[in-house]
């Protein structure tokens, strides 16, 4: 027999994912904005009598009709028009209870539909917090449903849920097919809406305090945007202050290991592809884990606090002068992270053109794999000391990086929303969620997550990628006096490239570097590292850090060339892969492909013969 | 006087929207909002800088952000 299921469906916010992750132990991506879940999630959940359930997580909605692409996944889903998927048996419709009325408005939608239908009363804390006390009976008598008060973030409520669940499951069996209420309109459902919550809200105080004085304050019109700039750089300084002593120690770590196997192990060639290829190749990437784990810490406590709906608010005003809207701030954002997430998150986004320019400019927002590269060359190039005020000149290049990746993707949203996607820009209209306190438990396993996402890269996609490298520089081996990376298979492809890239500056094991890292920016970085690794005449050489190598091999205007290449350069396969299935078709990502290295050739260039007329 | 030259902080009730001035999607988002005739606003915030763009709109409960446009096609009346 196939297994009944239920789905989670509400509006956007309203916790529907934590009340998922707790009722299914998934550990789905949890954050304090509207729009977090863009495609539907299946997990399991065990009834008490052991009979297992479907639980499907679906994207928020205010409505069902639809107006962008997730919502329309939910329509689809609630309704049982969803290909390959029968209509969920059960509906467990989530209500934000500090919100009731504005929330009931689609719950009175879907409980009209006449499936059986339980309410999870969630984030009553919160409400209590706002000074509001509900009475989940006059709820259930004025909806005809079971309500069932939750706190989905702190496991509360959960057995009365699945208690409710397994009853309602029962009924469905017994009477397929439900009975559909009455349907109303828009304006007649918000006014029950309203006289419902009236009637289910036993005592009110005024507005919460705390969530109005932190918005006075954040999205002050003057203070607003410094504060939100202050707290970007922030981020960047600590990404450097912070992690460079336990950089260092992993560098010496992995500096020790490559030393301990080559006084270990006999001379072989598997001792040279363990300490060339994966030692020197994977460890120079996974030494970067303290600055993304840092990265990523601001970044949570972000997006679960609520401030990242300010921060989409404050650059609302910058986003529609190049005609987009602040909507796309959020899938922009996320891209910081990871182009992926990203570009699935332009989901949310309901004007097609605004979605894909977004999809477009996603990539130029700088990801996490591009910290390895920068800070790699940074802490070579860049001279270790402060600009005055405690301000340190590696972190405030780093952060020159990142602005220049934002005002390049708003420069192409601009030039791409008056040509190719062109339209009327459309508006910004956005929840501003409440302040939360986020808990520490779910920042610590959306950091280990990245952590270990970050690390799986490592040891999946860069240690092949390095590999493969390293057997191509290896082989055939280079007669005596020969430098062994010239004679080899790579060198050689290298030379071809190595005409199109050397008028940007370019050396050969640039040009040598930048294939592999076609599969993921931080390749780069391993593959300079096997590269010098494989051609060290001695193992003191080789035992050095690749900065010091880096330093000592590379002029500065090389070296500047190559961050404004990464600036821009879409060297990322899994990207193109998901451009390629959010747009359905190969033009876009082509599109993609060619302009961004367009731009990543001009500025590199631009950049190089500058540096080298600065006599830099 | 409508929704944009609200004061902010005022407390006030939709009396009319002209949703032909506004995207068709556009209505139905800011409908679904509760952003509709007889709904009872007040402006919580204005947007930054001299555009004072975009708008924080109390609806309710719920604090929602749209543009200054949307708020000039909303009729409202003070409380």
């Amino acid at each position: 027999m196939r297994m009944r299921t239920a789905a989670l469906v509400g509006n956007p916010n309203a916790g529907k994912s934590a009340l998922f992750n707790a009722l299914t132990g998934a550990r789905q991506k949890i954050a304090n904005y509207p729009g977090v879940t863009v495609e539907r999630k299946a997990g399991r959940l065990v009834l008490p009598s052991g009979e297992p359930v479907e639980l499907i997580d679906l994207p928020g909605s205010y409505g069902l009709d639809a107006t962008s692409p997730d919502e329309e996944v939910t329509r689809k889903v609630i309704l049982g028009e969803f290909a390959g998927e029968a209509q969920p048996e059960v509906l467990i419709v989530v209500l934000d209870a500090s919100n009731l009325e504005q929330h009931l408005v689609f719950a009175q939608e879907v409980i009209e539909l006449g499936r059986p239908v339980i309410v999870a009363l969630n984030m009553v804390d919160l409400a209590q917090r706002d000074g509001l006390v509900l009475d989940p009976k006059a709820l259930e008598q004025a909806l005809g449903v079971p309500v069932i008060p939750t706190v989905a973030v702190r496991r509360k409520g959960l057995a009365e849920l699945i208690a409710a669940i397994a009853k309602a499951e029962s009924k469905a069996a017994a009477e397929p097919g439900g009975h559909p209420r009455p349907h109303i309109t828009l304006p007649e459902r918000r006014l029950a809406a309203h006289n419902i919550a009236q009637g289910a809200i036993l005592s009110e105080t005024t507005q919460h305090r705390l969530h109005s004085r932190m918005d006075k304050l954040l999205l002050h019109p003057w203070l607003g945007p410094p504060i939100l700039f202050a707290l970007l750089f922030v981020i960047f300084q600590a990404v450097f202050a912070w992690a460079t002593p336990f950089a260092d120690a992993l560098d010496a770590a992995v500096g020790s290991l490559i030393a301990m196997a080559n006084s270990v192990l006999p001379a072989s060639f598997l001792r040279d592809l363990l300490t060339e290829g994966v030692l020197a190749g994977v460890g120079s990437v996974v030494v970067f884990l303290p600055q993304i784990v840092i990265l990523f810490a601001f970044i949570l406590v972000m997006e679960a606090t609520g401030y990242m709906a300010r921060a989409a608010f404050l650059m609302d005003r910058l986003m529609a002068f190049v005609g987009l809207s602040g909507r796309s701030f959020i899938p922009l954002l996320s891209s910081f992270a990871c182009a992926i997430p990203g570009i699935m998150a332009t989901r949310s986004i309901a004007d097609p053109k605004d979605r894909l320019t977004t999809i477009l400019v996603a990539p130029m927002m700088t990801c996490s794999a591009r910290l390895p590269v920068y800070t790699v060359i940074i802490g070579a190039f860049i001279p270790h000391r402060t600009v005055g005020w405690g301000i340190g000149l590696q972190g405030l290049v780093l952060f020159a990086l990142y602005v220049v990746g934002i005002i390049g993707a708003m420069v192409v949203a601009l030039v791409l929303r008056r040509s190719v996607t062109k339209g009327a820009a459309s508006g910004f209209i956005m929840e501003l969620p409440k302040y939360q306190l986020p808990r520490l438990s779910d920042l610590l396993i959306g950091l280990w997550q990245r952590a270990w996402i970050f690390l799986r890269r490592a040891g999946t996609i860069i240690f092949t990628a390095t590999v493969i490298l390293w057997l191509l520089l290896s082989f055939p081996k280079a007669a005596p006096g020969e430098s062994q990376v010239d004679a080899s298979i790579a060198g050689k492809i290298a030379n071809g490239l190595e005409v199109v890239v050397r008028p940007i500056g370019f050396n050969h094991e640039i040009a040598l570097a930048l294939v592999p890292a076609m599969a993921a920016r931080e390749v780069a970085v391993s593959s300079l590292a096997t590269t010098y690794a494989v051609d060290a005449d001695d193992e003191d050489e080789a035992a050095l850090a690749l900065g010091d190598k880096l330093s000592s091999r590379w002029s500065l205007p090389t070296a500047l060339a190559f961050l404004a290449w990464f600036v821009f350069a879409p060297q990322c396969l899994s990207t193109i892969a998901v451009t390629r299935r959010e747009t359905n078709g190969w033009k876009w990502p082509t599109f993609m492909l060619l302009y961004l290295f367009g731009l990543a050739y001009v500025f590199a260039g631009i950049t190089y013969w500058s540096a080298v007329a600065l006599g830099l | 006087m409508t929704l944009e030259e609200l004061p902010t902080g005022k407390r006030a009730r939709i009396t009319a929207v002209d949703w032909s001035l506004l995207a068709p999607e556009e209505g139905q988002r800011l409908r679904a909002m509760g952003l509709d005739e007889g709904a009872r606003v007040a402006v919580a915030h204005r947007g930054v800088f001299a555009g004072r763009d975009p708008l924080s709109i109390m609806v309710g409960r719920m604090s929602v952000a749209i543009r200054r446009s949307h708020a000039q096609a909303m009729q409202v009346e003070a409380l």
